[in-house]
């Protein structure tokens, strides 16, 4: 089993409460960083770390620190992206509810890092009894004087605040998150200008996801390039994978960037297989936004080399044959589960999330969802198969956030590798309605 | 996006508990002079653990509070799916409905509380006791099929624990 960086002390009695955590070597890494360290150095032993954003996206986390613009005068801000809300992401909250201090000590290693006096975590409104732990673990801190003026004598000053969101999955974009958190609908802001020039109330700010901040303390703790020593090529670190669908052992894992997908889904540290004796169908490995892919392309890449968790290796061969490791939200399907179905499901999810703002999007995912629900309810055409292409093709890159992409893509994964099973909906609706299609065949070898 | 939208009606502002305005009042405090604004998630939350739901005249009196036009209020609450704009039951039973919750049973669950409470999903009981609604993805996918009702998950649901989990509702109700 790896070593944990992150929820290793998650299970321990009471270690929500400060004196337990501190006792098992919490807030080390505010000690060191204000004690020992200035603003840059930390950003420096980030950007060695290779640490890439843990929301989704991916992007490098020193690297996005280091666009913070730092006008003179001028408040910047550090914001905590807590507004888990991908399907089949689920990590963010096991690690607030169970380890608050690390998040809160991320935050204040973080805010000094980035010279911001004033932070928020911004937390979906669904989860308002993980605000509850949050809040009592903040006025802790600040009981500690880890938070507030002069934290431990450094003369850096720092407040924190957790606030609520109200349930709309389009707040976990970044400037949706920002508008939210102004008060307002949460609809995303054109870029430029970026978050890192003109964030929260016009002022530079940086967006982090939970997991990516709760990083930020074992690499000031044991260095950049310890950090960076785990995993492999640009997939450095631990990573928090939420595991769901059809898995004897569903739950979130810390794993070592590198762990082999067959590893991960049957082994006996990880998830066990799939329950009942049934076969793998298909997998989505990094939350509803990524291509699905169907099980002769989940464990080994279509070069037949192993498929492993990082950034590279399941992005390997494009969405022609890879899908994305996104915000580790791994999905697993047996064989029977339906295909259609759940296109139309995560279509549905999309539509009923598209915030409105930009047209194709808007109109778009609400004809997905139509189209799909035919084809699921056996009123569909073949014609309907290509309709959901022109309609996929029209969203991806039209829109101001990536909302459109992310509902274009699995369904035009869905089609490129269950194209058969799309096909048997409409020529057999009747038995599509009474039977599961089973497993699609691989391509026979060129 | 939500297509609720807000009476046309005027109503008048109504008055807030108050425990809800020591907490209103807390929630703005949070936020930088000139920023109150920021709070209205927050606010509008306070409202419905009041209310059970959020009525125009109570978001009028939030916009008094803030010192911004009702619309401002109004644009926000119908654009965020956990408010409710209409009345609703006491226990409101939101099941979530998405991938992977379907994968492990989601459509049985909501079938089971529909035939257990004798109405279907967005209706409420006769004795006001409960509300079914379906909602998108809670961020519990690994211990589907699961539901949310005041703020609290229940997860990895069977029939047993549906009927043990609307005992303890409808006897939490009566006392």
């Amino acid at each position: 089993m790896a070593r944990k960086l992150l929820i290793e002390h998650a299970e321990v009695p009471g270690i929500a409460a400060y004196d337990v955590y501190r006792k098992h070597g919490g807030y080390a890494s505010v000690e060191k960083a204000l004690k020992t360290m200035s603003p840059d150095e930390i950003v420096e032993e980030v950007k060695k770390s290779g640490l890439r954003g843990r929301g989704g996206a991916g992007f490098p986390t020193g690297m996005k620190w280091s666009f913070l613009a730092k006008p003179e005068g001028i408040e910047r801000h550090l914001v905590c992206n807590a507004d888990e809300s991908e399907p089949g992401t689920f990590k963010d909250r096991y690690l607030m509810e169970k380890l608050p201090h690390l998040l809160i000590e991320g935050m204040i290693t973080s805010s000094y890092a980035l010279g911001a006096r004033r932070s928020y975590i911004y937390i979906r409104g669904e989860f308002m009894y993980i605000l509850r732990i949050l809040e009592k673990a903040i006025a802790e801190a600040y009981a500690n004087g880890m938070l507030g003026k002069n934290i431990l004598g450094s003369g850096y000053d720092l407040d924190l605040v957790v606030t609520p969101g109200g349930g709309a999955y389009i707040c976990g974009e970044e400037t949706a998150l920002l508008e939210s958190l102004e008060g307002k609908r949460g609809n995303p802001r054109m870029k430029p200008p970026f978050p890192a020039v003109k964030g929260l109330w016009g002022n530079p700010t940086v967006v982090n996801n939970v997991e990516s901040i709760a990083a930020v303390v074992p690499i000031v703790n044991e260095g950049g390039e310890a950090y960076a020593a785990i995993g492999i090529e640009r997939s450095t670190g631990t990573k928090l994978i939420s595991a769901s669908g059809n898995l004897v052992r569903p739950g979130v894992y810390e794993i070592d960037l590198g762990l082999s997908v067959e590893e991960f889904i049957y082994g006996d540290d990880y998830c066990r297989g799939i329950p009942n004796g049934k076969k793998l169908k298909a997998c989505v490995p990094g939350g509803s936004s990524v291509p699905i892919l169907p099980h002769y392309l989940v464990t080994k890449t279509a070069a037949g080399t192993d498929r492993l968790m990082t950034y590279e290796s399941l992005a390997d061969g494009g969405f022609a044959t890879g899908s994305m490791l996104g915000s580790g939200g791994f999905i697993v399907f047996d064989e029977d589960q339906c295909i259609v179905r759940n296109t139309w499901n995560f279509a549905r999810f999309y539509a009923h999330e598209s915030c409105g703002q930009c047209s194709p999007c808007r109109e778009g995912t609400g004809w997905m969802e139509k189209v799909l629900y035919r084809l699921e309810h056996g009123q569909g055409t073949l014609e309907d198969i290509s309709l959901l292409e022109e309609i996929n093709k029209k969203i991806e890159g039209n829109t101001i956030c990536p909302l459109g992409d992310a509902a274009a893509w699995p369904v035009a994964a869905a089609i490129r590798h269950f194209r058969d099973e799309f096909e048997w909906h409409v020529k057999a609706p009747q038995e599509a309605q009474t039977r599961n299609y089973g497993l699609i065949q691989a391509p026979l070898e060129a | 996006m939500k297509v609720d939208h807000p009476q046309a009606v005027y109503e008048a502002p109504i008055d807030f508990s108050a425990h809800t305005m020591t907490e209103i009042n807390r929630v703005i405090g949070l936020f930088p002079e000139g920023k109150q604004k920021s709070a209205i998630l927050s606010i509008l939350h306070l409202v419905q653990d009041e209310f059970g739901w959020v009525s125009v005249g109570a978001m009028n009196r939030v916009a008094q509070i803030l010192g911004i036009e009702p619309i401002e209020v109004y644009e926000v609450a119908t654009f965020y799916t956990m408010f409710h704009l209409d009345p609703v039951g006491k226990n409101v039973l939101e099941v979530c409905r998405t991938g992977p919750c379907q994968l492990v049973g989601s459509d049985d669950l909501i079938a089971y509380i529909e035939e257990k409470l004798n109405i279907k999903v967005g209706e409420t009981t006769k004795d006001g006791l409960f509300t079914l609604k379906t909602v998108e993805c809670l961020g519990a996918c690994g211990y589907g099929p699961m539901l949310m009702c005041k703020y609290q998950f229940y997860e990895r649901l069977t029939k047993e624990k549906v009927n043990e989990m609307l005992d303890a509702m409808r006897a939490a109700s009566k006392s």
